[in-house]
């Protein structure tokens, strides 16, 4: 067979922050001019390898391994293919092996393994990557036994709070209801965080794995993943797999041939941010407003529809396959103190590489911004990165040093959260920001607790004061005892947390609350 | 609206556990809003009370009691965009069409709106474009989505 008429298999990134800037039509721009040129191309649209800096990310395969070319404008698609670029020739974008690529050579994937280098919906590639082998594994044990790895690998919930999976595993399992559920929350409103969107839509398949086996640990038979409605093309992803895994026998009546039921749906939020909040997310699944229930009852006993529920976040259950696969000695080892295994970091905001860094935790702050991270994108200073989403503290650059764990992150009054990391440069004005932490709370509070429906209203009003000069000293004082009544008495975290880029701001950047020219304001809010 | 049209979406979705929310998006994607008719309609087939309905559609963001435009642009202002200079293309918009995020314009063709977060924090400034995902807007590419949807 004549090498020129082999079909080239070339990659073009269906992840839809690649397709934001282009992917698709690099996708039919290739198809043309592979055409014009009499080449044979196979277009495989897999997930984003996460250098999102690179995207649209072309990859080609060749004999040498898979070689990236990027970032890949349609009009530069002629000029590329000419210069040889099926064939991994030279160009000025061209990147070279991209396993190679230090950015990512670097990293230590576990739970981001085939994102970015499978077909997301292909069952296939899924099983030749090393899919289900944590599903069939944990098939052969007994729950108590899957519910015991899971608990010593040390895996802490990824959605920010760090629960330990296992032990809340165990508090489901013991429950004797026959009717139990595995609710996945993805409902991912964090801005600066996007690892949950990314693996939904690189990896689907894996999610479903995780969950099928949380569903088997404890017992549940039925399974919804609430994802929000800003992702539809993750919404998409999702039941293409979901719909895909039953055909294979992945879901449904007797998983893999076992006596293992399980059914899973898609439910897709309205654009609330507090449904990231778990027993708001349940609610919500309920078919209510999204109003936060106190605790107790914990949702593990007294969870979806009153039954005994799982709630975890994407990453935890994604994580757990490899858990299962490998054991959980394997994914203990990696990490630090209490947080074992490995962080999918998200960097975001004014940064020049963004993207997923997954590596293991205690990787310094200054790690990821300087080193993986490059700086900012404006060229400009970093002059404060926000850790763990809107409810998460603005560290300056003297907190670099601090190490990427939940427990060194709490005694430094922030947090690791679900992994973002946003980025400002010396542009930022932080009693702006500090402001926009009330203003957001304010917008988004379900308004079930006062310190949090009210406190956030007068919390803008004060920082309003503060800036505009009114009895400074006073109003700070004021503003921080807002700050405890909302730590100590909001019904969760999203007014308790609301103080902490708040109080963050004041305490790092103190300079930035002198009074000066009233706080623009966008029309239309607050 | 019609009443047997809102009925017909219920009893595709009435099996579903908590159908409420799935039956709202299916409203709003067949009629583009959730009317205030329909709201003693589903009320009435989930033996749900008015004001358990309406209490649902109002807490939601997403549900809206009137049409949109015929292109939805929103524009995200979450910390990431702010970053990298969300503002400028909320003002931008307020200065080129006169139109604060929440307002449809008078022909009907452009809705503008915020949104916190659509996950693509590291190619910001972020929209959403009839539910299509846009990144590294600046301006000029801002008011090219525009100017589109305001010529159709």
């Amino acid at each position: 067979m004549n090498v020129l008429t082999m079909p080239v298999t070339v990659y073009v990134p269906r992840d839809s922050a690649a397709r934001s800037v282009g992917a698709d039509d690099v996708a039919d721009a290739l198809v043309t001019a592979a055409a014009r040129h009499g080449r044979s191309i196979r277009v495989v649209r897999n997930g984003s390898r996460g250098m999102l800096w690179l995207e649209p990310l072309v990859e080609v395969a060749t004999l040498d391994g898979r070689i990236g070319y990027g970032p890949v404008a349609a009009s530069d698609v002629d000029g590329l293919v000419a210069a040889g670029m099926f064939d991994g020739a030279a160009h000025p974008q061209r990147l070279g092996v991209v396993d190679e690529l230090p950015w990512l050579a670097a990293q230590n994937r576990v739970t981001f393994t085939r994102v970015g280098v499978t077909d997301p919906l292909s069952p296939d590639d899924y099983l030749r990557y090393g899919g289900l082998v944590g599903l069939v594994r944990a098939l052969e044990n007994s729950p108590a036994d899957v519910v015991a790895e899971v608990t010593e690998s040390g895996l802490r919930g990824r959605g920010g709070a760090g629960f330990p999976a296992g032990i809340k595993w165990k508090t489901v399992l013991d429950c004797a209801d026959e009717l139990k559920f595995v609710c996945c929350n993805a409902d991912e409103g964090d801005s600066g965080t996007f690892a949950d969107r990314m693996l939904m839509e690189g990896d689907p398949f894996l999610l479903i794995e995780g969950m099928t086996i949380a569903a088997y640990a404890v017992g549940a038979t039925e399974g919804y993943i609430y994802i929000r409605s800003e992702y539809p093309d993750a919404v998409a992803t999702m039941r293409a797999a979901i719909e895909i895994a039953y055909g294979r026998g992945w879901l449904g009546d007797n998983v893999l041939g076992s006596s293992l039921n399980f059914d899973l749906h898609v439910r897709v939020g309205g654009g609330a941010y507090i449904c990231g909040e778990e027993t708001s997310m349940l609610e919500s699944l309920e078919g209510k407003r999204g109003m936060v229930r106190a605790k107790p009852p914990i949702p593990a006993i007294h969870g979806l529809f009153g039954k005994p529920t799982v709630v975890n976040n994407v990453l935890t259950l994604a994580t757990v396959p490899t858990v299962l696969a490998h054991g959980a000695q394997a994914y203990q080892e990696l990490g630090v103190e209490r947080s074992r295994g490995t962080q999918v970091f998200q960097l975001g905001g004014n940064i020049k590489y963004g993207g997923i860094v997954e590596t293991a935790f205690g990787i310094t702050l200054g790690e990821l911004v300087d080193g993986y991270g490059g700086g900012t994108r404006s060229g400009r200073p970093v002059r404060a990165v926000q850790v763990g989403g809107p409810l998460g503290a603005y560290l300056p650059r003297t907190k670099f040093d601090l190490p990427m764990d939940y427990e060194a992150f709490a005694a430094a009054s922030a947090m690791v959260g679900h992994g973002g990391i946003v980025v400002f440069d010396e542009t930022v004005d932080m009693a702006a920001q500090a402001r926009f932490a009330m203003e957001f709370c304010a917008a988004e509070s379900c308004g079930k607790c006062t310190p949090c429906r009210v406190g956030a209203v007068r919390g803008v009003e004060v920082i309003d004061r503060i800036t505009s000069g009114e009895h400074r000293d006073e109003n700070l004082a004021l503003l921080e005892d807002l700050c405890d009544v909302m730590t100590e008495g909001s019904l969760c975290a999203m007014g308790g947390l609301t103080p902490m880029p708040v109080r963050s701001a004041i305490d790092n950047f103190p300079d930035d609350f002198l009074a000066r020219q009233p706080i623009a304001r966008t029309e239309g809010t607050t | 609206m019609s009443v047997a049209l809102v009925r017909d979406i219920v009893s595709t979705y009435r099996g579903q556990r908590g159908a409420l929310l799935p039956i709202l998006h299916a409203v709003q994607e067949t009629l583009g809003y959730v009317p205030p008719e329909a709201i003693p309609v589903l009320a009435e087939e989930l033996n749900l009370s008015r004001a358990d309905v309406h209490g649902v559609v109002s807490f939601y963001h997403d549900f809206r009691s009137a049409p949109a435009g015929r292109t939805t642009v929103r524009i995200c202002r979450g910390e990431a965009c702010q970053a990298v200079g969300a503002e400028r293309l909320v003002s931008h918009v307020q200065e080129t069409c006169g139109m604060s995020l929440g307002d449809t314009n008078a022909d009907g063709s452009l809705t503008v709106e915020q949104v916190f977060c659509l996950g693509n924090c590291a190619l910001g400034p972020a929209a959403q474009v009839n539910g299509r995902l846009r990144g590294r807007l600046d301006e000029a590419r801002l008011s090219a989505i525009l100017d589109e949807a305001v010529a159709q």
